[in-house]
């Protein structure tokens, strides 16, 4: 176990103002990059480091701003504070008490990458955190770390925080994009992938809060002494929100690769008393759900992806016994159904059809041969759609068919003898009004 | 019944099933996109279109009157960003904030400041949650009935909250998907808000709070909330412990101890002293 460095003292009265963050070093390794090291260097510390992207897909940091073609043009780095992925919620906590922190590792991001301007992307309902990060950014830009020549190093950089207005699909990245450029947040096909044709077609560099948040310490701690924390494929903390059927739900720093249970039991406090863990997600709603005899694996990306799931964006969500695993699979199916954008079939009448499906066993109109066609419409999305809206549906959805089939097959049967209306067929109800008969 | 699982190819068909209404699947609160009776989600979709008519064009300053102040802010909002464009959401918010909603007027309003046509704008408009295309109460109450606070009840909660504000113009109540905070679960955000956890009987009083312009249960505001990382409260910066010795749990992991020493060092150890 290793101290915290997130969340290090977070709860520090002030610390959402530049003279507390200051007072405790911040801005210092801002200094330190910009004056003593050149952007390949700290490239070079994000490399070592091990950093893998905090947001969902695990990418590696550095490997990522290396992708950031070197050609005179504008280039842009864009902070994805969306966080929309049901069960996240450590985002909205750094950025509320510790604002500052995020604007640093933009900077330090951006002089590595080369970006002259800089977003944040917020998603509307979090109007408090706007405000505390718009009213840092005015702190830091009288302060000279924002602006053209940042503290005499000739390094230009601005910062605007856009709020969105709801929308989940604007988390992913290149959704995120043309919201950004002001349109329907319609996510693009790839490649060109964003570090060579992003926002305004320019070369763009898009990463989660918790990663840019992460770069000053790197700085401070250099790429190598961060690199051992973590296991060897999971290097450094990780902030991972606990919710669901938890005694303490709330955001948790842990070393990557400490026993899952020890977050869900040891941190979290585990299930009310008396209840068993039925199912987890792993990495947010769109990861495979694992069961509870998952519970002892290492929670870092390698060894939750060879369980078949995903460390994703780090959000634990527990599921005790007592909740039918029917209503947790529709109340997913109704959310994706809800945030797809529509623009590939797949996705958009996936979703659809699977709410429906799930809508029958629930009324008792299926009959187990729905499972099969359920899980061959869940096959039929992933892989096939521009963005992984699908997938993120798909995936969770098929897992608990898979794991927890005999249980489905009990609802539907349960649901059938309950059912009033079975074998006693009424009159079809015309679809539109009027239109059968005269 | 567990245990006897049926082969696909053995399954036989309920006799004689019907298609259920939609209704008979019950009140659906998530359901905030209208459906009409054929399944189309676009209002204005059933009423015949005036071909002869042209597509409205970027509407005239100087037939247009825009308030001062709203025009102010969607132009600051414009020199914000390299494509003036980008300011579009921005500017629906500040017009819907003005106006209430996304009116056709507020609509004609921004188009007339961004010069851009009513019909993009409209397109924007309809996409994102929180802009709204049609009339609705000044205080909005966003319920948020996602996987985690409705694990922790929060249909009961939208239904307790819908039947307290009972059809009150004032309102908008609307089931939301998460909102990013299922640590308060079950959460709501109250004119942009966050408050939890609600228990069912605080909401009466919640809404008479919200009746009277008062803040919110004030004591159950998220940004009142304390971290709940055991490491956040004892990690007082430039105190920092040796590591390795404890853990920030409070007691030795001897299969642990052995952990990569991970020297932090904190840049304020001197200053934090003086």
């Amino acid at each position: 176990m290793t101290e915290p460095i997130l969340f290090a003292g977070i709860d520090e009265p002030g610390l959402h103002t530049i003279d507390v963050y200051r007072r405790r070093g911040g801005y210092e390794m801002l200094r330190r990059a910009l004056k003593s090291m050149t952007p390949q260097a700290v490239l070079d510390e994000l490399l070592a480091s091990g950093l893998r992207g905090r947001g969902g897909a695990g990418f590696p940091t550095g490997k990522k701003i290396s992708f950031i073609p070197g050609v005179q043009v504008d280039k842009y780095l864009v902070c994805n504070a969306d966080e929309s992925e049901p069960g996240t919620f450590k985002d909205r906590e750094l950025m509320q008490k510790s604002p500052h922190m995020l604007i640093e590792g933009i900077i330090i991001g951006a002089y590595a990458a080369g970006a002259n301007r800089s977003f944040i992307y917020i998603r509307g309902e979090y109007a408090e955190q706007a405000d505390i990060l718009d009213a840092a950014l005015v702190e830091a830009e009288s302060a000279g770390y924002l602006g053209e020549d940042i503290l005499d190093s000739g390094f230009d950089l601005s910062l605007v925080v856009h709020r969105g207005a709801g929308a989940y699909i604007c988390g992913e990245e290149t959704g995120l994009l043309d919201s950004l450029e002001g349109k329907r947040g319609n996510p693009r096909l790839k490649p060109p992938f964003p570090a060579n044709q992003g926002l305004y077609q320019g070369p763009t560099l898009i990463n989660n809060v918790e990663t840019l948040a992460t770069i000053p310490h790197i700085v401070r701690m250099g790429g190598e002494a961060y690199a051992k924390i973590g296991t060897e494929t999971s290097a450094g903390t990780k902030l991972v929100s606990v919710s669901g059927n938890v005694q303490r739900p709330g955001n948790y720093e842990v070393e990557l690769g400490i026993p899952s249970r020890e977050i869900i039991f040891g941190l979290a406090g585990g299930p009310p008393e008396g209840r068993e863990v039925k199912l987890w997600f792993p990495g947010g709603s769109s990861a495979p759900v694992l069961t509870k005899d998952d519970l002892d694996l290492p929670y870092d990306f390698n060894a939750l992806a060879e369980a078949g799931s995903m460390l994703g964006s780090g959000a634990i969500i527990v599921v005790d016994d007592s909740v039918p695993v029917v209503d947790v699979a529709l109340k997913l199916a109704k959310f994706y159904r809800h945030e797809s954008c529509g623009k590939c079939t797949p996705c958009r009448e996936g979703t659809n059809w699977t709410v429906k499906m799930l809508e029958r066993i629930d009324a008792g109109l299926a009959t187990p041969m729905d499972l099969d066609i359920m899980a061959s419409v869940q096959d039929q999305i992933i892989g096939n759609c521009l963005c992984v809206l699908g997938d993120a549906m798909a995936m969770p959805i098929g897992s608990m068919v898979a794991k927890f089939r005999d249980e489905f097959e009990a609802h539907i049967e349960a649901a059938r003898e309950r059912d009033p209306w079975r074998g006693a067929p009424e009159p079809p109800t015309p679809l539109i009004q009027g239109a059968v008969g005269a | 019944m567990i245990g006897r699982r049926r082969k696909a190819r053995d399954a036989v068909l309920v006799p004689a099933v019907e298609r259920k209404p939609e209704e008979a699947l019950g009140e659906d609160p998530q359901r905030t996109v209208p459906r009409f009776g054929h399944g189309s989600r676009v209002p204005g979709w059933d009423d015949a279109v005036d071909l002869t008519k042209d597509p409205s064009e970027i509407p005239d300053p100087a037939t247009t009157p825009v308030d001062a102040t709203l025009r102010e802010e969607i132009e600051a909002h414009m020199s914000k960003y390299p494509d003036f464009r980008s300011a579009a959401i921005p500017a629906l918010a500040a017009a819907q904030r003005h106006h209430g909603w996304c009116s056709p007027e507020a609509i004609e309003q921004v188009a007339c400041v961004m010069r851009l046509t009513p019909g993009y704008l409209v397109a924007v408009a309809s996409f994102y949650d929180m802009l709204e295309t049609r009339p609705v109460g000044r205080h909005s109450i966003y319920v948020c009935t996602n996987i985690s606070c409705s694990l922790c009840g929060a249909d009961e909660l939208m239904e307790r909250i819908v039947e307290q504000t009972d059809g009150d113009p004032d309102f908008n109540v609307r089931a939301f998907e998460c909102l990013g905070a299922c640590d308060i679960a079950p959460m709501a955000s109250v004119d942009g808000v966050y408050v939890g956890p609600i228990a069912l009987d605080e909401v009466p009083t919640l809404i008479s709070q919200v009746r009277d312009g008062s803040p919110p249960l004030p004591d159950k505001q998220l940004r009142l909330r304390k971290s709940t990382d055991p490491g956040a409260a004892r990690a007082e910066p430039g105190q920092m412990t040796p590591t390795g010795t404890t853990d920030k749990y409070g007691g030795e992991m001897p299969g642990q101890a052995a952990g990569p020493p991970a020297p932090i060092e904190n840049p304020t150890v001197e200053e934090a002293e003086e």
